[in-house]
Protein backbone atom coordinates (compact mmCIF):
# COMPACT_ATOMS: atom_id res chain seq x y z
CA UNK A 1 0.00 0.00 0.00
CA UNK A 2 1.22 3.44 -0.89
CA UNK A 3 2.48 5.57 1.97
CA UNK A 4 0.63 8.83 2.51
CA UNK A 5 3.64 10.58 4.03
CA UNK A 6 5.44 9.97 0.78
CA UNK A 7 2.51 11.49 -1.07
CA UNK A 8 2.66 14.74 0.89
CA UNK A 9 6.32 15.20 0.06
CA UNK A 10 6.05 14.09 -3.58
CA UNK A 11 2.78 15.68 -4.67
CA UNK A 12 3.47 19.29 -3.74
CA UNK A 13 5.83 19.81 -6.69
CA UNK A 14 2.92 19.44 -9.13
CA UNK A 15 0.86 22.21 -7.57
CA UNK A 16 2.02 25.02 -9.93
CA UNK A 17 1.27 23.06 -13.11
CA UNK A 18 -2.04 21.72 -11.74
CA UNK A 19 -3.07 25.25 -10.77
CA UNK A 20 -2.07 26.72 -14.14
CA UNK A 21 -4.01 24.02 -15.98
CA UNK A 22 -6.98 24.55 -13.65
CA UNK A 23 -6.89 28.27 -14.43
CA UNK A 24 -7.14 27.63 -18.15
CA UNK A 25 -9.97 25.16 -17.63
CA UNK A 26 -12.09 27.20 -15.18
CA UNK A 27 -10.98 30.64 -16.44
CA UNK A 28 -10.98 32.13 -12.94
CA UNK A 29 -8.70 31.94 -9.94
CA UNK A 30 -11.34 31.18 -7.30
CA UNK A 31 -12.64 28.08 -9.13
CA UNK A 32 -9.11 27.05 -10.08
CA UNK A 33 -8.06 27.12 -6.41
CA UNK A 34 -11.13 25.13 -5.35
CA UNK A 35 -10.48 22.62 -8.12
CA UNK A 36 -6.84 22.15 -7.14
CA UNK A 37 -7.71 21.78 -3.45
CA UNK A 38 -10.34 19.16 -4.32
CA UNK A 39 -7.80 17.36 -6.46
CA UNK A 40 -5.32 17.15 -3.58
CA UNK A 41 -7.99 16.04 -1.16
CA UNK A 42 -9.16 13.25 -3.46
CA UNK A 43 -5.60 12.22 -4.27
CA UNK A 44 -4.67 12.13 -0.57
CA UNK A 45 -7.70 10.06 0.31
CA UNK A 46 -7.33 7.59 -2.53
CA UNK A 47 -3.54 7.42 -2.51
CA UNK A 48 -3.78 3.80 -1.35
CA UNK A 49 -5.11 2.94 -4.81
CA UNK A 50 -2.21 4.64 -6.57
CA UNK A 51 -0.03 2.08 -8.28
CA UNK A 52 3.49 2.70 -6.95
CA UNK A 53 6.11 3.09 -9.63
CA UNK A 54 3.62 4.53 -12.12
CA UNK A 55 3.42 8.19 -12.99
CA UNK A 56 2.22 10.25 -10.00
CA UNK A 57 2.04 13.45 -12.05
CA UNK A 58 -0.22 11.83 -14.67
CA UNK A 59 -2.36 10.34 -11.87
CA UNK A 60 -2.83 13.78 -10.29
CA UNK A 61 -3.77 15.27 -13.67
CA UNK A 62 -6.30 12.50 -14.15
CA UNK A 63 -7.97 13.41 -10.86
CA UNK A 64 -7.84 17.10 -11.82
CA UNK A 65 -9.51 16.60 -15.21
CA UNK A 66 -12.11 14.17 -13.81
CA UNK A 67 -13.00 16.60 -11.05
CA UNK A 68 -13.23 19.44 -13.56
CA UNK A 69 -15.49 17.45 -15.88
CA UNK A 70 -17.75 16.30 -13.04
CA UNK A 71 -18.03 19.48 -10.98
CA UNK A 72 -17.00 22.54 -12.96
CA UNK A 73 -17.76 21.90 -16.59
CA UNK A 74 -21.41 22.92 -16.33
CA UNK A 75 -20.36 26.49 -15.42
CA UNK A 76 -18.31 26.87 -18.55
CA UNK A 77 -19.69 28.17 -21.77
CA UNK A 78 -17.51 26.81 -24.48
CA UNK A 79 -18.37 26.19 -28.10
CA UNK A 80 -19.16 22.64 -29.16
CA UNK A 81 -16.89 20.87 -31.61
CA UNK A 82 -19.67 21.02 -34.17
CA UNK A 83 -19.81 24.82 -33.94
CA UNK A 84 -16.28 25.18 -35.22
CA UNK A 85 -15.52 25.38 -38.87
CA UNK A 86 -13.03 22.76 -39.89
CA UNK A 87 -10.10 24.55 -41.48
CA UNK A 88 -7.42 22.98 -43.63
CA UNK A 89 -4.01 21.86 -42.46
CA UNK A 90 -1.23 24.46 -42.06
CA UNK A 91 -3.96 27.09 -41.82
CA UNK A 92 -2.03 29.84 -40.10
CA UNK A 93 1.19 29.13 -41.94
CA UNK A 94 -0.46 29.76 -45.28
CA UNK A 95 -2.22 32.95 -44.22
CA UNK A 96 -0.05 34.82 -41.81
CA UNK A 97 2.71 35.85 -44.22
CA UNK A 98 0.28 37.70 -46.50
CA UNK A 99 -1.31 39.38 -43.54
CA UNK A 100 1.90 40.49 -41.92
CA UNK A 101 3.74 40.87 -45.21
CA UNK A 102 6.50 38.85 -43.72
CA UNK A 103 8.26 35.72 -44.76
CA UNK A 104 7.01 32.69 -42.92
CA UNK A 105 10.41 31.96 -41.45
CA UNK A 106 10.73 35.32 -39.71
CA UNK A 107 10.22 33.90 -36.27
CA UNK A 108 10.60 36.92 -34.08
CA UNK A 109 7.86 38.56 -36.12
CA UNK A 110 5.61 35.61 -35.45
CA UNK A 111 6.32 36.05 -31.75
CA UNK A 112 5.37 39.72 -31.98
CA UNK A 113 2.11 38.98 -33.77
CA UNK A 114 0.32 37.62 -30.73
CA UNK A 115 0.02 38.94 -27.22
CA UNK A 116 0.17 36.26 -24.53
CA UNK A 117 -3.31 37.23 -23.42
CA UNK A 118 -4.64 36.54 -26.92
CA UNK A 119 -3.05 33.12 -27.05
CA UNK A 120 -4.49 32.28 -23.63
CA UNK A 121 -7.91 33.48 -24.69
CA UNK A 122 -7.79 31.52 -27.94
CA UNK A 123 -6.92 28.41 -25.93
CA UNK A 124 -9.55 28.95 -23.27
CA UNK A 125 -12.24 29.34 -25.89
CA UNK A 126 -11.55 25.97 -27.47
CA UNK A 127 -14.22 23.31 -27.02
CA UNK A 128 -13.37 21.35 -23.89
CA UNK A 129 -12.70 18.13 -25.82
CA UNK A 130 -9.91 19.99 -27.65
CA UNK A 131 -8.71 22.20 -24.82
CA UNK A 132 -7.78 19.38 -22.45
CA UNK A 133 -5.60 17.38 -24.89
CA UNK A 134 -3.92 20.57 -26.19
CA UNK A 135 -3.09 21.78 -22.66
CA UNK A 136 -1.80 18.35 -21.65
CA UNK A 137 0.34 18.01 -24.77
CA UNK A 138 1.51 21.48 -25.81
CA UNK A 139 1.89 22.94 -22.33
CA UNK A 140 2.41 20.01 -19.96
CA UNK A 141 4.19 17.87 -22.56
CA UNK A 142 2.53 14.60 -21.64
CA UNK A 143 2.89 11.80 -24.22
CA UNK A 144 -0.08 10.58 -26.31
CA UNK A 145 -0.23 7.46 -24.13
CA UNK A 146 -0.30 9.46 -20.91
CA UNK A 147 -3.00 11.77 -22.28
CA UNK A 148 -5.07 8.73 -23.31
CA UNK A 149 -4.84 7.46 -19.73
CA UNK A 150 -5.53 10.83 -18.12
CA UNK A 151 -8.60 11.53 -20.26
CA UNK A 152 -9.62 7.87 -20.54
CA UNK A 153 -9.94 8.02 -24.32
CA UNK A 154 -8.29 5.87 -27.05
CA UNK A 155 -4.88 6.87 -28.41
CA UNK A 156 -6.32 7.58 -31.87
CA UNK A 157 -8.84 9.96 -30.33
CA UNK A 158 -6.02 11.81 -28.55
CA UNK A 159 -4.26 12.33 -31.86
CA UNK A 160 -7.33 13.44 -33.79
CA UNK A 161 -8.41 15.84 -31.03
CA UNK A 162 -4.93 17.32 -30.84
CA UNK A 163 -4.90 17.77 -34.60
CA UNK A 164 -8.31 19.40 -34.74
CA UNK A 165 -7.72 21.40 -31.56
CA UNK A 166 -4.51 22.87 -32.90
CA UNK A 167 -6.17 23.79 -36.17
CA UNK A 168 -8.99 25.48 -34.25
CA UNK A 169 -6.40 27.35 -32.20
CA UNK A 170 -4.69 28.53 -35.38
CA UNK A 171 -7.99 29.69 -36.77
CA UNK A 172 -8.72 31.68 -33.60
CA UNK A 173 -5.24 33.23 -33.66
CA UNK A 174 -5.73 34.19 -37.28
CA UNK A 175 -8.98 35.94 -36.39
CA UNK A 176 -7.15 37.95 -33.71
CA UNK A 177 -4.36 38.85 -36.08
CA UNK A 178 -6.81 39.87 -38.76
CA UNK A 179 -8.99 41.98 -36.49
CA UNK A 180 -5.91 43.78 -35.19
CA UNK A 181 -4.70 44.30 -38.73
CA UNK A 182 -8.05 45.80 -39.70
CA UNK A 183 -8.00 47.99 -36.61
CA UNK A 184 -4.53 49.29 -37.37
CA UNK A 185 -5.59 49.94 -40.98
CA UNK A 186 -8.52 51.95 -39.65
CA UNK A 187 -6.28 53.92 -37.28
CA UNK A 188 -4.04 54.73 -40.21
CA UNK A 189 -6.97 55.89 -42.32
CA UNK A 190 -8.30 58.00 -39.45
CA UNK A 191 -4.89 59.57 -38.92
CA UNK A 192 -4.58 60.37 -42.61
CA UNK A 193 -8.03 61.91 -42.64
CA UNK A 194 -7.43 64.06 -39.61
CA UNK A 195 -4.11 65.19 -41.08
CA UNK A 196 -5.90 66.09 -44.29
CA UNK A 197 -8.60 68.07 -42.54
CA UNK A 198 -6.06 69.94 -40.33
CA UNK A 199 -4.05 70.99 -43.39
CA UNK A 200 -7.14 72.20 -45.23
CA UNK B 1 13.49 9.12 -48.09
CA UNK B 2 10.09 10.65 -47.34
CA UNK B 3 8.51 13.13 -49.75
CA UNK B 4 7.00 16.51 -48.78
CA UNK B 5 3.51 15.10 -48.27
CA UNK B 6 4.63 12.31 -45.97
CA UNK B 7 6.90 14.71 -44.13
CA UNK B 8 4.13 17.22 -43.48
CA UNK B 9 1.83 14.43 -42.32
CA UNK B 10 4.36 13.59 -39.63
CA UNK B 11 4.83 17.21 -38.55
CA UNK B 12 2.69 17.02 -35.41
CA UNK B 13 4.05 13.67 -34.28
CA UNK B 14 7.54 15.01 -34.78
CA UNK B 15 6.87 18.11 -32.68
CA UNK B 16 5.22 15.88 -30.07
CA UNK B 17 8.34 13.64 -29.96
CA UNK B 18 6.14 10.69 -30.92
CA UNK B 19 7.81 9.56 -34.15
CA UNK B 20 9.27 6.06 -34.29
CA UNK B 21 13.04 5.99 -34.89
CA UNK B 22 12.82 4.71 -38.47
CA UNK B 23 10.34 7.39 -39.48
CA UNK B 24 12.36 10.02 -37.69
CA UNK B 25 15.43 9.16 -39.76
CA UNK B 26 13.44 9.38 -43.00
CA UNK B 27 11.97 12.68 -41.98
CA UNK B 28 15.28 14.19 -40.92
CA UNK B 29 16.82 13.11 -44.22
CA UNK B 30 14.06 14.87 -46.14
CA UNK B 31 14.24 18.02 -44.02
CA UNK B 32 17.96 18.36 -44.63
CA UNK B 33 17.34 18.78 -48.33
CA UNK B 34 14.01 20.62 -48.39
CA UNK B 35 13.90 24.29 -47.45
CA UNK B 36 10.10 24.50 -47.82
CA UNK B 37 9.50 21.74 -45.29
CA UNK B 38 12.18 23.16 -43.01
CA UNK B 39 10.37 26.51 -42.94
CA UNK B 40 7.04 24.84 -42.26
CA UNK B 41 8.50 22.87 -39.36
CA UNK B 42 10.25 25.91 -37.92
CA UNK B 43 7.04 27.91 -38.06
CA UNK B 44 5.08 25.26 -36.17
CA UNK B 45 7.82 24.69 -33.63
CA UNK B 46 7.80 28.42 -32.99
CA UNK B 47 4.03 28.47 -32.70
CA UNK B 48 4.22 25.68 -30.14
CA UNK B 49 6.72 27.75 -28.20
CA UNK B 50 4.37 30.73 -28.26
CA UNK B 51 1.53 28.64 -26.82
CA UNK B 52 3.81 27.23 -24.13
CA UNK B 53 5.08 30.65 -23.14
CA UNK B 54 1.60 32.15 -23.01
CA UNK B 55 0.59 29.51 -20.48
CA UNK B 56 3.63 29.76 -18.23
CA UNK B 57 3.16 28.55 -14.71
CA UNK B 58 1.35 31.12 -12.62
CA UNK B 59 2.62 31.76 -9.11
CA UNK B 60 0.65 29.72 -6.57
CA UNK B 61 -1.51 31.85 -4.30
CA UNK B 62 -0.25 31.53 -0.69
CA UNK B 63 -3.74 30.69 0.50
CA UNK B 64 -3.90 27.73 -1.92
CA UNK B 65 -0.65 26.33 -0.55
CA UNK B 66 -2.20 26.44 2.93
CA UNK B 67 -5.40 24.83 1.68
CA UNK B 68 -3.47 21.98 0.07
CA UNK B 69 -1.51 21.40 3.28
CA UNK B 70 -4.79 21.27 5.19
CA UNK B 71 -5.84 18.37 2.93
CA UNK B 72 -2.85 16.40 4.15
CA UNK B 73 -4.04 16.50 7.73
CA UNK B 74 -7.58 15.58 6.81
CA UNK B 75 -9.63 12.87 8.46
CA UNK B 76 -9.32 9.71 6.44
CA UNK B 77 -12.44 8.02 7.76
CA UNK B 78 -14.47 9.26 4.82
CA UNK B 79 -12.90 7.01 2.21
CA UNK B 80 -16.03 6.96 0.09
CA UNK B 81 -15.28 10.38 -1.35
CA UNK B 82 -12.48 9.27 -3.62
CA UNK B 83 -11.93 9.56 -7.35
Amino acid sequence: MADRTEFTTEAMQFAPSLYTTALRMTRNSADAQDLVQETYLKAYRSYATFDQGTNLRAWMFRILTNTFINNYRAKQRRPQESELKDVENLYLYHRLPQLAQMSSSAEDQLMDMFAESEVRQALENLPESFLLPVLLSDVEQFSYKEIAEILEIPLGTVMSRLHRGRKALQEALYEYAMSRHLVSQQTLTDAQQSLKSSTN
Amino acid sequence: MADCNETLQDLERFLDSELATGKLENLTAHLEGCVDCQQTFEFHAELRQIVRQAVHHEPLPESLVDRIKECFGTDLTDESDTQ
